[in-house]
C-alpha cells in the first residue's frame, strides 16, 4: 500500500446519462511516470482530473500516498497541496507576473514567507529555463513558455504526484520539444508522474507504463514498448496507427493493422533533447 | 439602359436628402426660437458670475461627495450581492435575485422617498448616521447595489473556468482563490462599466433634494433650482448644467478609453 502513491478502485464517473468512466483500477508506484492515451472521449481527462477531485466520481474510492480522496471527511485543499496538476490550457494567472504566480500560492496556502516563497520561485523558473522571465507576464510568454511556467508553479509546491492533462496539446508543434524536456527532466529525477498524452514517442521514452484507455475502460497497459510498439488489442492497433501516422488513415472498417507499429512514431519525433535517455 | 439611376447618382442624391433636411431643420429651429429672451432668461453674466465660488465650493463638492459615498456603498453592497447570487445556498440565490429585481425595476426617487420617510418611521428613534449623507449614501447606494451586482455578477463569470480549477487544484480553497485569483481578474473586467454606473449615480444624486437638506447641504440641482427661484432667472439652472458635463464628459471618454483597452487586451 505504501508503495503505491495513487491507488484508484472501481471508478466511475457519468456526466447526467452519460457513462464517462466505467470502472477504473488503476495503481501508480511512487517514482512511477505512467502515461494514459486513448481516443478523445475516451475518459483519459476525466480519469486524470478525478485523482485530484476536480471532477467528483460518482462512485468507487481514491487514495494519494495513502490518504482517501473520495472520503467526505478529507481535507481536500490538503491533499491537494501534495498534487501538481499541468493543464492543456496552462492557467497561469495572467493579471500577476510570472514571479507571483509562483509567490501567489506557496504563500496563501502553505503561508510562506516573501522571502522564502521568492526563492523557491527563483529555484524552480531556473529549473524550467526561464529565470529571465521572472518579471514578465503570462501573456507576453510563448505557449511553450507559459507551460514551463505552470510546471514551475506546481513543482514549487513540492508535491509528491504530478498529473499532466495534454500538457502539449495547446501548442504550436515547435514549442511542444522544450515542455517534454521539463517533463523528461522530472522523470529523471523521480517524480512520480501521471500524464495524459498524444506524445507517442515520449510515452515510448519516458513511460514507465502506457496505459490504453477506450470507451471509459482500460483497454490495455503494460511498458511502453509493448503498449505502443507491438500492442495485443486491435483497439489499440487502430488507434495507435490512425496518430502515428494520420494520413494513412483509410476506411474505418479496415483492420490491415499487422505493422502498424513498424511506423516507429518518428513522425511525431519531438525536436529537442529527444535523444537524452532516462532509465 | 433605361433612366434608372446609378449607383453614383443614386449615392449623391441621398446624401443631397440628408443634409438638406439636416440644414433645413436648423435654419428652422434658429429662426423659430426666440433668442433674446432665451438669452434674458439663461444666460445673464452678471447672474452667473454671482453663482461663484458657492456653485463650486458647496453645490458641486456635495454632488461629489454624495456621488462617492454612494458608490463606495453600493460598491460594497452590490459586491455582497453578486457572491451571493452566485451561491451555491439556494435561499442566498433567491434573495439576490428578488433584491436585483425589486431595486433595479423602482424609480431611484421612490428608494429616496422610501429612505426619509419609512425608515425614521419603522425605526423611531434610530438615526441614519451621518445625517443627510448617510441617508444619500444608502439610498444612493441601494440602488447603484443592485446595477453593479449584476455587473459583478458577470464579471466573474467571464473569468475562464481553468482560473478557479488551477487555483484549487494549487490547495486554495474556493473563498480564498475567489478573492486571490477571480475577484481580482472580474474587477480588471468590470472596471469600465463600473464606471459608467458612477456617471449615472452623479446624475441621481439629483434626487436628494427630496430627502429636504440645508444650505450648506444642497448639491447642484438644488443650488440651482433654488438660485433660478430667488433671482426669478433660469441661469443657475444653465450653470448647474454645465456643471455636471464638467464631470460627467471626462469620465465617459475615460470610460470610452477603458473599454479601448480592455478590448485590445483580449
Amino acid at each position: 500500500m505504501a508503495e503505491n502513491e495513487i491507488e484508484i478502485r472501481g471508478l466511475r464517473k457519468s456526466f447526467g446519462e452519460n457513462e464517462v468512466l466505467r470502472g477504473i483500477d488503476l495503481d501508480v508506484a511512487r517514482g512511477e511516470v505512467v502515461c494514459v492515451i486513448g481516443p478523445s472521449g475516451s475518459g483519459k481527462s476525466t480519469l486524470l482530473r478525478c485523482v485530484n477531485l476536480l471532477e467528483e466520481p460518482s462512485a468507487g474510492r481514491i487514495f494519494v500516498g495513502g490518504t482517501e480522496v473520495t472520503d467526505l471527511d478529507v481535507d481536500i485543499d490538503a491533499v491537494r497541496r501534495r498534487i501538481g496538476m499541468v493543464f492543456q490550457q496552462f492557467n497561469l494567472f495572467p493579471h500577476v507576473t510570472v514571479t507571483e504566480n509562483l509567490t501567489l500560492p506557496q504563500r496563501r496556502v502553505l503561508k510562506r514567507g516573501r522571502a522564502g516563497a521568492a526563492s523557491v520561485a527563483r529555484e524552480n523558473l531556473e529549473r524550467v529555463g526561464l529565470a529571465d522571465k521572472a518579471g514578465a507576464y503570462p501573456a507576453q510568454l510563448s505557449g511553450g513558455q507559459q507551460q514551463r511556467v505552470a510546471i514551475a508553479r506546481a513543482l514549487a509546491m513540492n508535491p509528491e504526484v504530478m498529473l499532466f492533462d495534454e500538457p502539449t496539446s495547446a501548442l504550436d508543434p515547435e514549442l511542444v520539444g522544450e515542455v517534454l524536456a521539463v517533463m523528461r527532466m522530472l522523470a529523471a529525477e523521480g517524480m512520480t508522474m501521471m500524464v495524459v498524452t498524444h506524445e507517442m514517442s515520449f510515452a515510448r521514452e519516458v513511460a514507465d507504463r502506457v496505459v490504453f484507455m477506450d470507451e471509459g475502460a482500460i483497454v490495455e497497459q503494460g511498458p511502453a514498448e509493448q503498449v505502443v510498439g507491438s500492442p495485443r488489442h486491435e483497439r489499440t492497433r487502430n488507434f495507435l496507427n490512425r496518430i502515428l501516422d494520420p494520413a494513412a488513415a483509410e476506411d474505418p472498417g479496415s483492420t490491415a493493422a499487422g505493422n502498424g507499429h513498424a511506423s516507429s512514431g518518428s513522425g511525431k519525433e519531438s525536436g529537442s533533447g529527444s535523444g537524452r535517455e532516462t532509465g | 439602359m433605361t433612366s434608372r439611376l446609378t449607383r453614383r447618382q443614386r449615392r449623391r442624391v441621398s446624401q443631397g436628402i440628408q443634409y438638406a433636411v439636416f440644414v433645413a431643420a436648423v435654419v428652422l429651429i434658429a429662426a423659430l426660437a426666440d433668442w433674446d429672451r432665451l438669452q434674458n432668461q439663461f444666460a445673464q453674466k452678471d447672474l452667473a458670475s454671482e453663482l461663484f465660488p458657492d456653485i463650486i465650493t458647496i453645490a458641486l463638492r456635495n454632488t461629489v461627495v454624495y456621488t462617492l459615498s454612494g458608490f463606495a456603498f453600493g460598491l460594497v453592497l452590490g459586491m455582497v450581492v453578486a457572491l451571493m447570487r452566485l451561491s451555491s445556498v439556494a435561499p442566498y440565490r433567491w434573495v439576490a435575485s428578488v433584491y436585483i429585481e425589486l431595486f433595479r425595476g423602482l424609480p431611484a426617487l421612490l428608494i429616496f422617498i422610501f429612505v426619509g420617510v419609512a425608515v425614521p418611521l419603522a425605526f423611531p428613534g434610530t438615526e441614519i448616521p451621518g445625517g443627510v449623507y448617510g441617508k444619500v449614501a444608502l439610498g444612493l447606494g441601494l440602488v447603484a447595489a443592485a446595477y453593479m451586482a449584476e455587473t459583478i455578477r458577470a464579471g466573474i463569470q467571464a473569468v475562464p473556468k481553468g482560473q478557479m480549477e488551477a487555483a484549487r487544484s494549487l490547495g486554495f480553497s474556493h473563498a480564498r482563490a475567489m478573492v486571490s485569483v477571480i475577484i481580482p481578474q472580474a474587477f480588471r473586467i468590470v472596471i469600465p462599466p463600473l464606471t459608467n454606473e458612477l456617471v449615472l449615480l452623479f446624475k441621481d444624486s439629483s434626487l436628494v433634494l427630496f430627502l429636504g437638506v440645508t444650505l450648506s447641504e444642497r448639491e447642484l440641482t438644488k443650488f440651482g433650482r433654488d438660485l433660478a427661484s430667488q433671482t426669478a432667472n433660469s441661469t443657475p439652472i444653465l450653470v448647474a448644467g454645465l456643471c455636471y458635463l464638467l464631470v460627467t464628459i471626462p469620465l465617459s471618454l475615460v470610460v470610452r478609453r477603458l473599454e479601448a483597452r480592455t478590448e485590445k487586451a483580449r
